[in-house]
């Protein structure tokens, strides 16, 4: 994923509006852009190609369903790892072809990579960390949610 | 709880992005050799059941500006740990708050805080704020800034398994 601010006049303000629209939902229905669009005083054709640009510009990451593994009895953990400095890429590359691994980060900070696991059965969260260790060599620190907290965080775009 | 295979399908054909066309359901629809009529009523069940959080556009941070976020992490006193997790969660400022399993000796924060900002210097005003908040029921704390997005494909199933 590119790390890369857009120039500020990349999006006018009706990509602004629709993209803090669409943050909040998309309609189940046989003909959501055109639902959308109506909202927005849109034609569909005209939201379809706003929002392709804005996923090829990469001011969108992601249009879909946002899945959430608890409640298909799996489960999300965050785990950490200190990888020394010489290693960090060929690390990175073990870690990230799990596909169980769905967003890994960089930090500054002794434990310089944190990534999520993410998998539709809680069993496999160790089995998937175990193995990066043995792939890896160094130890995988497990951070799994206890308790979770209002998730209401939103980029006003 | 769990889902079926046909839910899996859906969710597997569809994780990686709707298709950007005028009937997005219709057209996954007949890639799986469904009805448009079940593919809604599936993802409408599954959404009920908290197996999708929503469907939606997720926006990238960098992109529209929001380059600053740093993982603050705190040692919460447990007697009153969720009362201030919640509290600190509420803050407009914090994208994802949980509680997690400290690890000694290496490791003694047990409260987690997203915070982001233009800046450096908003997210460090942000963090202020939250030790405020936290007060003398925090010992110590931390706050780990990214360098780099080494990945992000949000959660994948694995097609069949």
């Amino acid at each position: 994923m590119r790390r890369i601010t857009l120039p500020p006049d990349a999006l006018d303000s009706t990509d602004r509006v629709l993209i803090n629209r669409l943050q909040d939902g998309f309609p189940l229905s046989s003909h959501p852009f055109a639902e959308i669009g109506e909202e927005l005083g849109l034609d569909q054709s005209e939201v379809i190609s706003r929002i392709s640009h804005l996923r090829d510009i990469g001011a969108v990451t992601r249009f879909g369903p946002f899945l959430d593994a608890a409640a298909m009895g799996g489960a999300f953990c965050l785990c950490a790892i200190a990888v020394p400095e010489d290693r960090f890429e060929d690390v990175m590359t073990l870690v990230n072809a799990h596909p169980e691994v769905a967003h890994n980060y960089e930090r500054i900070h002794r434990l310089n990579m944190w990534f999520v696991l993410a998998c539709d059965k809680a069993s496999q969260i160790d089995r998937v960390a175990d193995r990066i260790e043995a792939e890896t060599g160094l130890t995988v620190l497990r951070f799994p949610k206890l308790k979770e907290f209002f998730i209401g965080f939103r980029v006003h775009a | 709880m769990s889902i079926d295979a046909t839910d899996r399908k859906i969710l597997t054909a569809t994780q990686a992005g709707l298709p950007l066309v005028a009937e997005p359901y219709a057209e996954v629809a007949r890639w799986l050799d469904m009805t448009e009529a079940e593919v809604i009523e599936r993802l409408a069940k599954m959404k009920d059941r908290g197996v999708i959080r929503r469907i939606a556009v997720a926006p990238n941070h960098y992109a529209l500006g929001v380059v600053a976020n740093g993982m603050s992490v705190w040692d919460v006193d447990d007697a009153v740990a969720e009362e201030l997790g919640a509290q600190v969660g509420a803050l407009d400022f914090v994208s994802h708050c949980y509680l997690r399993p400290r690890a000694l000796p290496d490791w003694p924060y047990n409260l987690f805080a997203m915070l982001h900002g233009p800046d450096r210097d908003a997210v460090e005003a942000h963090r202020t704020e939250v030790r405020a908040l936290l007060g003398a029921s925090c010992r110590t704390s931390d706050i780990l800034y990214s360098a780099r997005i080494l990945k992000k494909t949000g959660m994948r199933l694995a097609e069949g398994a």
